[in-house]
C-alpha cells in the first residue's frame, strides 16, 4: 500500500475531524465534490456538517474562520489555489495575525494553500506566497516537502494556537508517494538535513527539495558530497540548522520556487552572512524563479522555475568559488 | 422626515416603554460625556493618537446594543459606537484606559482608542478595514452554531463608506447563504471622512440592497430614539427566532469631524441646520421633558451623574502603569516555542 502526499493531506483532516469537535473545514467545492483537488473527499459525507461549501468569497471565507477561531473552533480553510489568497490578504495579516498580540485571545486557524507551479497552470494558479505572508508578525507558515511531513506537519499545526498558513504543493499531490503515515514527527520550526555532505549546503524547501535532491545525485558522480536541508517551516525559520550545516560545507546555495525580490532565500542569506559569516568559504548564493509572471507553456514554465539541472549548475558554479 | 421606523418583514412595531427610552438616553448621556471628555483631552495634548467619536450618533448605537443581551450574544462596534459599546457592557474605565495606553486596559498600550474589544465577551476588536469585521461576526456566530447554541445574535455596525467595501458584500451574502441571525447596522450620517453620499453610492436608499442578498432590510430615524430603539427590537428579534440576517439603516448626521483633528468644514451650513439633522441626544432629552419622564431638575441630576462617572473613570485610568518597553514580551505567537529569538 502507499500513499500520496494530497491523500496524507486528506488523511490528517479527516483525523482532525475524528478527534476534535471544535475542526471544521471551509472553502470552495470542498463538501460533496471534495474539493478542486479532491483534498476533501468523502470528508463531508463521513462528517456531516462539518465540511462546509462557502461562496467565492475568500475575504468572507477568512473573516469566517477568525471569527470561529476567536470564538473556540479550529477551523481549516481550503483556499482552492494559494493565488487566491491575496483576496483574504487583509483579513490574514490584518485580523488573524495582529489577534493575539492586540487582544491575548489566539486565533487557532490553518489555512491550506494548494501552492506552486504545475505545467500549464499559467500566472493565476502556480504562485508560491510563503515569503509574502512570512513577513507580517504573527503568522506560522509550514511549507511541507515529504508525505510524511504534509500528515503530520498538518495535524501540528491544527493543535497551534495561531494562524498557520499551510503551503502544500501542487506538483506533489500525485506524484509523492510513501509506504504508510509517519509514527512520529519532527516537530515544527525544525529544519530537517535530508542528505548530508561535506562540499556544500543547498538550503531549500517545498518541491524544490526534490529537485535540489536530484541535483545532489547528480553532483556525487563528480564525487562532490551536497548537504540538503529542508526548511520544513520557512517561519520559524531554523537558523540554527542551517547556521550547523554551513558550518560543515563553508558554502550555501538557497533554492526557491518563489519569486527573486526579497523571499525565503534571500531571508535565509540574510542570516547566514549576518551570523555566519566566518563559517562562509565562497559568497552564498540564491537561485529563485525569473522575475516574470509564471507562464503558462511547459517550455516556458520549466525555464521559469529552478530545476534538478539549474540547481547542479549554480552548485558547480558556488563550488568553483 | 422619517419618525417611526419603517420595517418590511411583517408585524407591527414595538411599543418602547417610558423606562426603555430613559435607559437608553441615560447610555447617550454618559457616551456624550465620555466623548466632550476624551475630545477635551485631545485638545489638551493628552491622548496620544487620533480620537474618533460618536456625537449625533449615540441613539442608532445605544439602541442597537440595548437590543441585545450582553454575555450572551455578539456585538462588533466600529469607531462611533461609544454609546452601543457601554450599553452592551464596557466600562467606562475601559474606554479611558485604552484611550490613555493603560496597560491595565483591554488592550495593554499594544492597541488604542477605538481599536479595543474583550473577544471573550463577544466583543471583537475592531480592525481599520471597513467591512472586514462582519464576517468575523458570521464566525463567531458560526461557533456558537456548531456548538448548538440556540437564539444567540451578533450584530455588526459600519456606516455609509464602508457598505461600499467588497468585505461587506461578500459578509453580508456569506450571512444570508447560512442564514445566520446577523444584524448589520449602517449609520448612513451622510459623510465617510469628506466624501458625501453622493459619491459613494447610487441607490437611493441603502436598506433596498438587502433585498438583494435576500436579506431582511430596516430604515429608520437615526436621530429618534425610540424609533431605533423599536426598529432594533424588531430586527433582533426577527433574527433570533430564525428569520436571518438583517439590515437596519439609520439616517442621521455625524455631529463631528471624522476625528477631532477635523473641522468638518466640508459640511455644508445648510446640511446642518436641517430640521431631520437634528442632535438625537437633544431630541431624547425633549421627549423626555414633553412626556414628563424627567423634569429639567432630574434631567440635571443625570448629567451630573454621568460626568462624575467619567471624571472618576479619567482620575484612576490616569493613575495607571502605561507601558514599559523593558517588561514588553514582543511575542506575537501564542505558540511561544516557535518565535524567533533576537537574531535578526
Amino acid at each position: 500500500m502507499s500513499i500520496t502526499y494530497l491523500e496524507a493531506i486528506r488523511e490528517a483532516q479527516a483525523k482532525a475531524l475524528r478527534e476534535d469537535p471544535a475542526v471544521f473545514i471551509y472553502g470552495q467545492d470542498i463538501a460533496k465534490f471534495g474539493g478542486a483537488f479532491k483534498a476533501t473527499k468523502n470528508l463531508a459525507r463521513d462528517f456531516p456538517g462539518r465540511v462546509l461549501d462557502s461562496p467565492i468569497s475568500e475575504d468572507a471565507m477568512m473573516g469566517m474562520a477568525i471569527g470561529a477561531a476567536i470564538d473556540g473552533m479550529r477551523p481549516i480553510v481550503e483556499m482552492q489555489f494559494a493565488d487566491f489568497s491575496s483576496l483574504a490578504f487583509n483579513q490574514i495579516i490584518n485580523q488573524a495575525a495582529t489577534h493575539f498580540w492586540r487582544t491575548g485571545v489566539p486565533c487557532p486557524l490553518v489555512v491550506r494553500l494548494p501552492s506552486g507551479g504545475t505545467a500549464g497552470s499559467g500566472p493565476f494558479h502556480s504562485q508560491s506566497v510563503e515569503a509574502i505572508y512570512s513577513h507580517y508578525p504573527g503568522l506560522v507558515i509550514l511549507t511541507p516537502a515529504t508525505v510524511g511531513d504534509a500528515y503530520s506537519m498538518l495535524l501540528e499545526a491544527i493543535t497551534l494556537n495561531d494562524p498557520v498558513l499551510f503551503c502544500e504543493h501542487k506538483f506533489l499531490y500525485y506524484h509523492l508517494k510513501a509506504d504508510r503515515l509517519p509514527e512520529d514527527r519532527l516537530p515544527i520550526g525544525k529544519a530537517r538535513i535530508v542528505r548530508s555532505g561535506l562540499h556544500a549546503t543547498v538550503v531549500t524547501y517545498s518541491a524544490m527539495l526534490h529537485e535540489s535532491l536530484r541535483a545532489a545525485v547528480e553532483l556525487q558522480k563528480d564525487g562532490y558530497e551536497i548537504e540538503v536541508v529542508d526548511l520544513r517551516s520557512v517561519k520559524p525559520l531554523d537558523t540554527d540548522t542551517v547556521l550547523a550545516s554551513v558550518a560543515r560545507t563553508g558554502r550555501l546555495l538557497a533554492v526557491g520556487e518563489a519569486f527573486p525580490w526579497g523571499g525565503v532565500t534571500a531571508e535565509v542569506v540574510a542570516r547566514v552572512a549576518s551570523e555566519g559569516f566566518h563559517l562562509l568559504d565562497a559568497p552564498p548564493r540564491r537561485l529563485n524563479s525569473k522575475d516574470t509572471p509564471i507562464p503558462y507553456h511547459p517550455n516556458l514554465w520549466s525555464v521559469h522555475r529552478p530545476t534538478a539541472a539549474s540547481i547542479e549548475s549554480a552548485i558547480r558554479e558556488l563550488l568553483k568559488q | 422626515m422619517m419618525h417611526t421606523a419603517t420595517i418590511t418583514g411583517g408585524a407591527a412595531t414595538p411599543t418602547i416603554t417610558s423606562e426603555r427610552f430613559i435607559e437608553g438616553f441615560r447610555w447617550m448621556l454618559l457616551s456624550r460625556t465620555v466623548e466632550d471628555k476624551i475630545s477635551a483631552l485631545y485638545t489638551a495634548g493628552k491622548i496620544v493618537g487620533g480620537v474618533y467619536l460618536g456625537r449625533g450618533q449615540e441613539a442608532f448605537s445605544a439602541a442597537l446594543a440595548m437590543a441585545l443581551r450582553p454575555g450572551r450574544d455578539i456585538f462588533a462596534p466600529l469607531i462611533r459606537d461609544q454609546a452601543g459599546r457601554m450599553a452592551f457592557g464596557e466600562p467606562v474605565i475601559d474606554t479611558l484606559r485604552t484611550y490613555l495606553g493603560s496597560v491595565l486596559g483591554p488592550m495593554r498600550g499594544r492597541d488604542g482608542n477605538i481599536h479595543r474589544g474583550m473577544p471573550s465577551n463577544g466583543v471583537p476588536a475592531m480592525i481599520s478595514h471597513l467591512g472586514s469585521t462582519i464576517s468575523v461576526v458570521c464566525g463567531m456566530l458560526m461557533a456558537r452554531r456548531f456548538r448548538g447554541e440556540q437564539g444567540i445574535v451578533g450584530a455588526a455596525t459600519i456606516g455609509d463608506g464602508g457598505t461600499s467595501t467588497g468585505a461587506c458584500h461578500e459578509a453580508l451574502n456569506l450571512a444570508a447563504v447560512e442564514k445566520l441571525p446577523l444584524i448589520l447596522a449602517v449609520a448612513n450620517n451622510q459623510f465617510a471622512y469628506s466624501t458625501p453620499v453622493s459619491r459613494q453610492f447610487a441607490c437611493e436608499n441603502l436598506a433596498d440592497r438587502a433585498c438583494g442578498y435576500g436579506m431582511e432590510g430596516h430604515t429608520v430615524d437615526g436621530t429618534d430614539l425610540a424609533a431605533c430603539l423599536a426598529v432594533f427590537e424588531k430586527a433582533v428579534s426577527r433574527a433570533r427566532s430564525g428569520s436571518g440576517p438583517q439590515l437596519v439603516v439609520g439616517k442621521l448626521l455625524r455631529l463631528c469631524g471624522h476625528g477631532e483633528h477635523d473641522d468638518a468644514s466640508y459640511v455644508p451650513a445648510e446640511v446642518r441646520t436641517r430640521p431631520e439633522n437634528r442632535d438625537c441626544l437633544h431630541a431624547a432629552r425633549q421627549t423626555m421633558l414633553e412626556n414628563g419622564w424627567a423634569t429639567p431638575r432630574e434631567l440635571e441630576t443625570m448629567e451630573a451623574e454621568a460626568y462624575e462617572t467619567v471624571q472618576d473613570a479619567v482620575s484612576r485610568a490616569q493613575r495607571d502603569p502605561v507601558p514599559d518597553a523593558s517588561r514588553e514580551t514582543w511575542a506575537a505567537l501564542a505558540s511561544h516555542w516557535l518565535i524567533e529569538g533576537g537574531k535578526q
